[in-house]
């Protein structure tokens, strides 16, 4: 008999923080269905106070970019600093910018 | 209103949390899965810290009573030792030192954890009242007690969702699963009669307007446990006879085994800071 | 881009301390090292939490069971943030549960040693967390991706544990004499286990150089070992206690304690199973776990009903 079949699925959880502006990757966990996965990330991640918010996915759903392909995707970024507001030269009279 | 009626109903409240948080501590690390293992302990840690804040306020009033008033509170006699010597009594002099019949919980907390689906049924039953009592307590004019309740009712809130999901993720499970939910609701019924019979301490309390009427909040207890019952497509309970006792200091036996692994310290090395 | 180049690439990644992730190419060898590694790290947190746990209904007051309550559940805890570290290496927890279980595989050997005084609380959490912390904190950077944050998580909640241990054993080592004497005790019984955490001696451990390299690991057993001692008799002293070892001595040259050689006989005893309480601790496990069975089921039973009224 196979043990694997029964296990509850895996859940990655994503919390936000009291004073954070986005959910962040907190960890996984085992859970039979959504409602208990979003339980068991309140008892299992929050238990100091680190969210108010909590987003729970299939492990399974979740797609990830190709690390063999990681320069393509992400060095063409490098060479655009002018996406970056430091970039710019403004007066320093000029102060809320 | 008399300080010792705030005193012995505050009391009751502690000790009600206290052994249920007892109870379901025994389940650290030994649950079904990691994740409710976490769960759980979560639940007893909250009951624990109710009943830490109930003591204190109960060690409170003690402390500031006439001597007079508080010469024969207990019957323990190292309890009463103490106070009469004028020593300043703490949450954990009230917790350790007093024997069973000292202790006013109700039956249905100190009943032992059983399998996962006995102690999913002891917790649907018991935070189902707690929340009800919270509620009303919010509005005790004791503005300690009121504040105590409107913290925890938060708490009990988690509670009650823990314990009804249980009930209707078993109920409604398997064939096996059925069966055990089926079978603890049924063992543990007859220990639910016992919250809504109000004890002297209890209609001292009510008349002071510090405590509940909890003879009031059976309909609206038992209704929602129906409701659950039946999204769970499980039998309601029934009880030929309802257990009582508890809240006037006559236990099942259970309490004593469970003061004396939970005291032994206590008693083994006295009057020592730990 | 052939073998020798996908492990070429990779060692390069682990010398630049670019850390591997989950989808990376890895030599087989890394993978079973880091599986082993950290299903016997969660094994442990999960084992230990049984000889605390003990101790949990019998605290000698009630802010002492509330710490300790939370402290076992945050055991708890880690074993699940590694348990899923290592499910990113293709192996899952059920599958981990059972190689525990069925003695296949190891977990920290210290907690095949009984808890039997209140003071044992005070120790374990004041030497056996303070020795994993020691342990741990490298780990911090280790190169797998997934771990290191995974116990980037733990030592942010490890610091209470040893001061609450501390604590404990300060209480303990101020109160009456008896109490002191129990401090003691613990403190005598606890030492050389602690100490043989860090595992067996750098000459004769079969993994060390190849995780070293791999930067799994950052120091060697015997370094962290010494660090420990070094700090760990500032610590005895404070609290007034007898040092456990009458062979712990300052030596200049070195600029380290000496201490005793380790009874390396009973280590090797103890991994092998023949520790006080390593047949009842791996039988609590495995019962918790059978007993759960149904419990398990029943939950994917009902989400299973559920999908299915759903989509209906």
């Amino acid at each position: 008999m196979s043990n694997e079949n029964k296990e509850w699925p895996l859940w990655e959880v994503f919390i936000r923080s009291k004073a954070g502006l986005d959910h962040k990757h907190a960890g996984s966990l085992h859970a039979a269905d959504a409602q208990m996965a979003i339980e068991n990330a309140r008892d299992v991640y929050t238990r100091r106070m680190e969210g108010i918010s909590i987003w729970v996915v299939e492990s399974k759903h979740i797609h990830a970019s190709n690390p063999e392909e990681a320069a393509a995707f992400f060095d063409p970024a490098q060479d655009k600093i002018y996406r970056h507001p430091t970039f710019y030269n403004l007066p320093d009279e000029l102060k809320h910018m | 209103m008399s300080s010792i009626t705030t005193l012995k109903y505050t009391l009751q409240l502690a000790d009600n949390v206290l052994i249920m948080g007892q109870r379901l501590a025994a389940w650290c690390g030994k649950g079904p899965v990691l994740e409710q293992d976490i769960a759980l302990t979560n639940i007893s840690l909250d009951q624990i810290g109710q009943a830490r804040s109930l003591y204190q306020y109960a060690a409170l009033i003690i402390n500031n009573m006439p001597a007079a008033d508080k010469a024969h509170l207990f019957n323990a006699p190292l309890l009463q030792e103490k106070i009469n010597n004028q020593h300043t009594i703490t949450e954990d002099d009230l917790a350790y030192l007093r024997d069973a019949w000292d202790f006013r919980n109700c039956l249905l907390v100190e009943q032992e954890n059983g399998d996962w689906a006995y102690t999913v049924a002891r917790s649907f039953f018991f935070d189902r009242f707690q929340y009800l009592l919270y509620a009303a307590l919010q509005k005790s004019m004791d503005s300690t007690l009121a504040a105590i309740a409107e913290k925890s009712l938060k708490e009990v809130q988690y509670h009650i969702k823990w314990a009804s999901e249980w009930v209707i993720r078993l109920g409604d499970g398997t064939a096996i699963s059925k069966e055990k939910m089926q079978q603890a609701l049924q063992a543990r019924w007859e220990y639910t009669g016992e919250l809504f019979a109000m004890n002297a301490i209890e209609q001292a309390a009510m008349q002071a307007n510090i405590g509940v009427d909890v003879s009031s909040l059976q309909q609206a207890y038992q209704q929602q446990i129906e409701a659950i019952v039946n999204e769970a497509s499980l039998q309601m309970p029934t009880a030929a006879w309802m257990q009582t006792g508890g809240k006037n200091g006559v236990h099942t036996e259970h309490l004593g085994y469970i003061l004396a692994e939970m005291q032994y310290l206590q008693r083994a090395y006295p009057n020592m800071e730990w | 881009m052939t073998q020798v180049s996908f492990e070429a690439s990779f060692q390069k990644k682990i010398d630049e301390e670019i850390m591997i992730e989950p989808q990376d190419y890895m030599p087989d060898e890394y993978r079973k090292t880091l599986i082993r590694q950290i299903s016997q790290h969660a094994h442990s947190e999960i084992v230990g939490m049984l000889p605390e746990a003990n101790w949990i209904t019998r605290a000698p007051s009630l802010r002492r069971k509330a710490v300790l309550l939370a402290k076992v559940q945050d055991e708890g805890g880690h074993g699940l943030y590694l348990y899923s570290a290592a499910e990113t290496l293709g192996i899952t927890r059920d599958q981990m549960l059972h190689q525990l279980h069925t003695g296949a595989a190891k977990y920290s050997s210290i907690f095949n040693y009984p808890t039997i005084t209140w003071a044992d609380m005070g120790a374990i959490g004041w030497l056996v967390d303070g020795a994993a912390i020691m342990n741990q904190v490298p780990l911090c950077r280790t190169s797998y991706g997934p771990y290191a944050r995974a116990m980037v998580r733990v030592c942010k909640e490890e610091s209470f544990h040893q001061r609450q241990g501390y604590e404990i054993m300060l209480s303990l080592a101020k109160g009456t004499p008896v109490q002191k004497q129990m401090a003691q005790d613990a403190l005598n019984r606890w030492w050389a286990p602690a100490l043989m955490m860090f595992g067996p001696l750098d000459a004769v451990s079969p993994n060390t150089a190849k995780s070293m390299e791999w930067r799994i690991k950052r120091f060697t057993n015997d370094e962290l070992r010494q660090r420990f001692i070094d700090v760990t008799v500032e610590q005895i002293r404070i609290l007034g206690l007898e040092l456990p070892d009458a062979n712990i001595k300052w030596n200049e040259e070195r600029g380290h304690y000496d201490s005793s050689e380790l009874n390396w006989d009973e280590f090797w005893n103890v991994v092998k199973g023949n520790g006080p309480c390593n047949k009842e601790r791996l039988a609590t496990r495995v019962k918790a776990w059978e007993d759960g069975a149904w419990v398990r089921e029943a939950a994917s039973a009902y989400a299973e009903k559920r999908k299915t009224k759903k989509a209906a």
